[in-house]
């Protein structure tokens, strides 16, 4: 029988959303006070939605496996980090849309054990944003 | 088609434990929570029905109905209870999150006669929770 499994995970990191092909004028008006050249920072929430048959144990997929998967290969990258230092936004702006997007990707390719159904990243209690398969 | 959610809780003890595996096997897999005496936790239940809005009273569901179909199937069979010993389910099946909400989803579906059931949520904590819409999904 298929069912959904949601986990959540935390991380810190601080970002500047500016982006190169803009003016400093328009880089201000677009991102407002996000534009602040000494960036800012956020506690953001990683939801990570996986979905597969429930086996004779009772899982959809061992949440060792997946805790170690997305500590290892995405929390570890970005916790505590600036995002516009890391290499995944060598030429992206650090948006929680790019970010969601990296994360998605990554997870994508480095989780086999069950099917990523979405990735949902909150910024702020009031600001979330998602990816589904 | 409108979507209905009411929200209970409840709290109980679990251990996983697969008959079919050997006791090393069983940590391995389970870890903590293969220990026999059991941990709990408070659950957090999320109903999900749906239907058409009743042009007479306004309502998908009677919701004192839905209160005590919830009250009576799932909080007086497993609130303050260790779920492998005393809900019937587990005495066959591991209590992982998945099941419960598999479990549950069985006992409330037969239940229900205005409205459909559409999902059962299950949190075991806040960073861990599971849907489940029925075997047909």
């Amino acid at each position: 029988m298929k069912a959904y499994l949601h986990r959540r995970y935390r991380f810190s990191a601080s970002h500047r959303l500016h982006s190169d092909q803009m003016s400093e004028e328009e880089n201000r008006a677009t991102y407002g006070k996000c534009n602040n050249p000494h960036g800012h920072g956020h506690n953001y929430v990683l939801e990570v939605t996986v979905s597969g048959q429930v086996d004779p144990n009772g899982m959809i997929c061992n949440l060792v496996d997946l805790d170690g998967c997305v500590q290892r290969e995405v929390v570890t990258l970005f916790d505590l980090e600036n995002l516009n230092n890391r290499p995944e936004f060598a030429n992206s702006v650090p948006t929680t849309e790019n970010l969601c997007t990296v994360i998605y990707d990554i997870l994508k390719r480095k989780f086999s054990a069950a099917h990523l159904e979405r990735v949902r990243l909150e910024e702020t209690m009031k600001n979330s944003f998602e990816i589904s398969s | 088609m409108l979507y209905l959610t009411r929200k209970a809780e409840f709290a109980a003890s679990h251990y996983y434990h697969n008959p079919e595996l050997s006791p090393e096997e069983n940590r391995r897999l389970f870890g903590k929570c293969n220990n026999p005496n059991g941990h709990g936790h408070n659950y957090v239940l999320e109903v999900t029905v749906k239907g058409e809005v009743d042009p007479r009273s306004g309502f998908v569901v009677d919701l004192k109905q839905l209160k005590e179909i919830m009250n009576h199937e799932v909080l007086d069979a497993m609130d303050h209870r260790f779920l492998n010993k005393e809900v019937p389910e587990f005495s066959s099946r591991i209590p992982t999150t998945e099941n419960l909400a598999i479990a549950i989803w069985n006992r409330l579906a037969p239940k229900l006669t205005t409205a459909r059931l559409h999902r059962v949520r299950v949190y075991e904590n806040h960073d861990l929770f599971v849907d489940f819409y029925g075997e047909s999904s």
